[in-house]
């Protein structure tokens, strides 16, 4: 099977990497870039847990194909950690014991920055309707929220 | 004599009875005390040199892991329940 | 309890070990792990419910480039019938080898029937297309009234029904039928003012957990299998590996990654016998296989779907005098549904003098139950927390009062016999009946939109079970703590504060962590609420053991007798003027004796029961029959809650987890047995958007067997959901639901059915 070559910036540097055409986002960041924070749970856009966003806006990775993001801005859970310390929403969703087992933690922390870039203090209700789209079965969500609306209380 | 309640399903073993008096130092000691009064039950409750599969064995309100090797007080109370072991698999015993 | 009253670190709320990792990315999970030369698996799966397998060619499959191996059922080794304890009761361990990779028929949609392994996922996927199968394609049995119709086809020609013992004569889809019987149920009945008799119907529902199963082997040449994946047991993965595979366990080595959630889905095998098959035929490269959400859905899980029948007594002051139950529980492919740990909790909190519970486990075409949460449990508090929401009304006793008055207590006789031990039901509902969310009053709701509230209340036995670990005091004075619990929730933290609290130092100081099965003593898997009463305890044990030993270790460097030394807030003391740092203590123990590890292991009992009281306002639409939370409140029995925020976390996921049965989880078969909604976008479960927050009400009566007075806390919260909301909507609605799902749909029609005119 030919390989399309895609040239794109990935958490900041640039990333040049191979990919089939049929490829999603999501294979390419865990298999090729060898980012695996980003978390496969359904492949089909309906859990969020390969949230990741492309040009500043939430995406599914599982729901762009590799070849998409050409030239474009891709930022993953490992970008969004500064080099040192955590990220505000890191801290909050810690110490807010924000999380069970962890493996949609990733998505929800990029879901909730998303969130917070556009609107710095929402509301519960607000809070809740963006991060519709990430599932989580561990925590009933309660410690989530509250992690988020901690973190926008914060800044 | 410890007090052994007879399992529904076993008692048209047992002339009926929901209770008996068993001597015995171990749940095993007493099943086989039950069984030298009413042949068979014991082919129900215990496999080779183990409780049956999925039947667990409650001494005085505790489940015993240590099954038929458990010990038994005189004056203790012992039920045969399901064996819960909250989803846990397999495991040899 | 020990005799320390006042507690260092349980009870406070430290940010976990492992939640940098996890806040990162960094945490490896059972689809990131990567290894030298790795191939790719993908399986092949029945299209049908019930189909002979008359021949497989996978020809074309092997002639594909890259494709390196392909199994069948046929490389299974042929298991004689043994019978194992597993999950809720015995498996034979034959029908477990058939539901790795069919035999002769297939018993479900998306039964595996072969796997590939291939250079690449693309090929591994096409080459398992490619695979030829030949089916004779049999009629399904996909309901539980046509599985124990007489006459029924039976699933598996080898299976009768066991009655304690008592085997069938004849073929049938009854698996097993138990009864738990106590007093005189006819005296009982006799002796009742009112009689609420009712059918409930559950459906079949999926745990859910995010994170696909993954599983990763390597079969080497010297016979070493090694398997990296994601489990809630790496100790039963070897086990069950080792009894389908026929390899002695001293072969095995699973390294268990983090977990993304189980719920008791993650207990048994599904890929782990196959990646190692496809590795050994492929020369020993590793074979990485993970499941997508199709998968997932269709041959995984699920839990049981049911059919329960409960009949009530009670005298005119609210005083039940008797109880019989009927329970039957679709076990699946294969049997083993958990109907016999619903048959414990149906009716567990109640002292009721006469009872009978008959209960069933009904094999059907689809996938094998595997334990889900308090397996069986919630099914049968929906159906028990309804009846009595109606004995309550009929006889006008508010829902708490009712289930004070038969409140069971310490000393109180099960249905199945045992009695129980000190418990904390009433607790929980005087917690429930003074909290500001029952003695609000609630607004009625206007116009289609209605509002009301339900209480219900559960049961869960908890287990003990097998612990083991180990821990070695560091020089700078931190202790590496190596345990063999997989930590699906924060776990690790809990157990080394239960060891911080025992040694006498920081929970900081302690470096837990996970390890893999030759590495650490036996543990039993993390299920049953049992890892931080269990592995807690084993911790508790080898802190007091370091604590002794560093106390000599400090009476040799104050030259005086360990009997003269004290260990309080990090110093060693013997008297006023004599004292040494805990950091030197540890810094020196080279010169003292050498270092210390100390390893424990225990069979635990005394695991105490759980007990909880939830209470939910609803809004149901009546136009739509959509039904919205308004507010949840849980109160809980939680013994000694040692990390509360975690504690509070189970209780808020098990919530959710029931409100999503309730409302909306439910497998939809066609009839030809395909599952049609196996994705997460038919399949619903709860979002942000479906929940309030959840009041978590911690009340704490410590377990008195356990030396921190632990009692489990991750089961009893998935209980009582479904009941409570079921009370909820007819209090709302007057329109009592008796199925589960109460999905808008479901609502509507149940809604259109009470407002039509009785017809003639």
């Amino acid at each position: 099977m030919s390989h399309l070559v895609v040239n794109s910036t990935v958490n900041g540097e640039p990333a040049e990497f191979l990919c089939e055409p049929h490829e999603t986002l999501l294979h390419a960041l865990r298999d090729t870039l060898l980012l695996t924070g980003t978390k496969e749970g359904c492949s089909n856009g309906n859990c969020g847990a390969c949230s990741v966003l492309l040009d500043g806006v939430l995406v599914n990775s599982c729901l762009v194909l590799a070849p998409e993001v050409e030239g474009r801005q891709v930022t993953t859970i490992e970008g969004l950690t500064p080099r040192e310390g955590l990220h505000p929403l890191q801290q909050q969703f810690l110490e807010n014991a924000a999380l069970q087992c962890g493996i949609c933690t990733p998505g929800f922390i990029v879901a909730s920055k998303a969130l917070l870039d556009r609107n710095p203090h929402p509301t519960e209700a607000e809070v809740r309707h963006f991060l519709a789209g990430n599932l989580c079965r561990c925590t009933g969500y309660d410690k989530i929220v509250r992690a988020v609306l901690a973190t926008a209380a914060a800044a | 004599m410890a007090v052994v309640f007879v399992p529904p399903l076993l008692r048209e073993r047992a002339d009926g009875l929901r209770q008996i008096e068993l001597e015995g130092a171990t749940v095993g000691a007493l099943i086989d005390s039950f069984e030298a009064l009413f042949p068979g039950v014991k082919a129900r409750l215990v496999e080779g040199s183990r409780m049956m599969p999925g039947l667990g064995v409650v001494v005085d309100g505790e489940v015993q892991p240590d099954g038929l090797r458990a010990p038994v007080a005189p004056a203790s109370e012992v039920h045969f329940v399901h064996a819960v072991r909250g989803g846990l698999p397999l495991r040899r015993s | 309890m020990s005799d320390q009253t006042v507690f260092k670190v349980i009870g406070t709320r430290p940010v976990r070990h492992d939640g940098v990792d996890k806040v990162t990315g960094r945490a490896l999970y059972g689809a990131d792990v990567r290894m030298n030369g790795q191939l790719y698996g993908a399986m092949l799966r029945s299209p049908h419910a019930h189909a002979r397998i008359l021949s497989i060619d996978a020809s074309a499959a092997e002639a594909l480039p890259g494709v390196k191996s392909v199994v069948t059922g046929a490389d299974l080794p042929a298991i004689a019938d043994k019978f194992a304890a597993t999950g809720e009761g015995a498996i034979n361990l034959r029908h477990l080898s058939g539901n790795i990779l069919a035999g002769r028929t297939a018993l479900y949609w998306g039964h595996a029937i072969a796997a590939v392994a291939a250079t690449t996922q693309t090929i591994a996927d096409q080459a398992a297309a490619l695979i030829r199968v030949e089916y004779e394609v049999l009629p399904p049995i996909l309901d539980l009234a046509t599985a124990m119709a007489p006459g029924a086809a039976p699933l598996h020609p080898d299976v009768v029904t066991n009655e304690l013992g008592e085997k069938g004569k004849t073929p049938s889809n009854v698996a097993e039928h138990f009864r738990h019987e106590k007093g005189d149920i006819a005296a009982g009945f006799a002796a009742a003012d009112v009689i609420i008799e009712r059918e409930y119907k559950t459906g079949t529902v999926h745990q859910g957990y995010i994170e696909p199963h993954s599983a990763t082997a390597q079969w080497n040449a010297d016979g070493q299998l090694i398997i990296y994946c994601a489990t809630q047991g790496a100790f039963g993965v070897r086990s069950e590996v080792s009894e389908i595979l026929g390899v002695p366990i001293s072969h095995i080595k699973v390294i268990p990654t983090e977990i993304g959630g189980g719920f008791g889905g993650k207990v048994s095998v599904y890929l782990e016998p196959v990646a190692a098959l496809l590795s050994r035929k492929a020369g020993g490269r590793a074979v990485k296989m993970t499941m997508n959400r199709t998968e997932v859905l269709a041959a995984t899980g699920p839990t049981s779907a049911s059919i329960i029948k409960v009949k009530y007594g009670a005298t005119r002051d609210g005083r039940l005098t008797a109880a019989q139950v009927w329970m039957a529980y679709e076990a699946g492919a294969y049997p083993g549904s958990p109907v016999g740990a619903g048959s414990g909790v149906i009716l567990a909190p109640y002292d009721i003098p006469n009872v009978v519970i008959d209960g069933y486990d009904v094999l059907c075409n689809k996938p094998k139950a595997n334990a889900y949460r308090a397996p069986g449990g919630t099914n049968a508090a929906y159906a028990s927390e309804s009846a009595l929401d109606e004995v309550a009304r009929a006889l006008n006793i508010d829902p708490i009062e009712i289930r004070m008055k038969n409140a069971a207590k310490e000393g109180t006789r099960r249905a199945d016999g045992p009695i129980f031990p000190r418990i904390g039901f009433v607790e929980t509902l005087e917690a429930a009946q003074h909290h500001p969310h029952y003695t609000s009053p609630l607004e009625r709701g206007s116009g289609p939109r209605r509002r009301g509230r339900g209480v219900a209340s559960g049961f869960w036995f908890n287990f003990g079970g097998t612990s083991s670990a180990s821990a070695t005091v560091n020089p700078d004075g931190t202790v590496s703590l190596t345990e063999g619990s997989t930590d699906i929730g924060g776990s690790r933290t809990g157990i080394a504060m239960q060891f911080a609290e025992s040694l006498g130092i920081p929970v900081d100081q302690v470096k837990p962590q996970v390890v893999d099965t030759d590495s650490v003593g036996y543990n039993d898997a993390t299920g049953g609420s049992r890892t931080t009463f269990a592995t807690g305890w084993v911790v508790y044990e080898i802190g007091q053991k370091i604590r002794t030993e560093l106390i000599a270790r400090a009476a040799k460097m104050l030259e005086t007798e360990p009997g003269q030394v004290s260990f309080e807030n990090g110093v060693f003391s013997n008297g006023a003027m004599n004292n040494i740092p805990y950091a030197q203590v540890a810094a020196d123990l080279d010169k003292t004796g050498g270092p210390i590890v100390v390893s424990h292991s225990m069979r635990t009992k005394g695991e105490g029961t759980a007990f909880a009281t939830h209470i939910v306002d609803v809004e149901v639409d009546i136009e739509t029959g959509k039904v919205d939370i308004l507010r949840y409140t849980a109160t809980q029995d939680v013994g000694h809650a040692i990390h509360p925020s975690y504690v509070e976390g189970q209780i808020q996921g098990g919530a959710a987890q029931g409100i999503g049965w309730a409302l909306n989880e439910e497998y939809v078969y066609d009839k030809n047995g395909k599952l049609l909604n196996a994705g997460l976008l038919d399949y619903r479960m709860p979002t942000t958007l479906d929940l309030p927050m959840i009041e978590a009400v911690l009340v704490e009566v410590p377990n008195p067997k356990h030396p921190y007075g632990v009692r489990g806390v991750g089961e009893v919260p998935i209980v009582p959901p479904a009941g409570a909301i079921a009370n909820a909507i007819f209090d709302a609605t007057g329109v009592r639901m008796m199925e589960l799902p109460m999905s808008p749909a479901r609502n509507l029609a149940a809604l259109v059915a009470a407002a039509a005119p009785a017809s003639g």
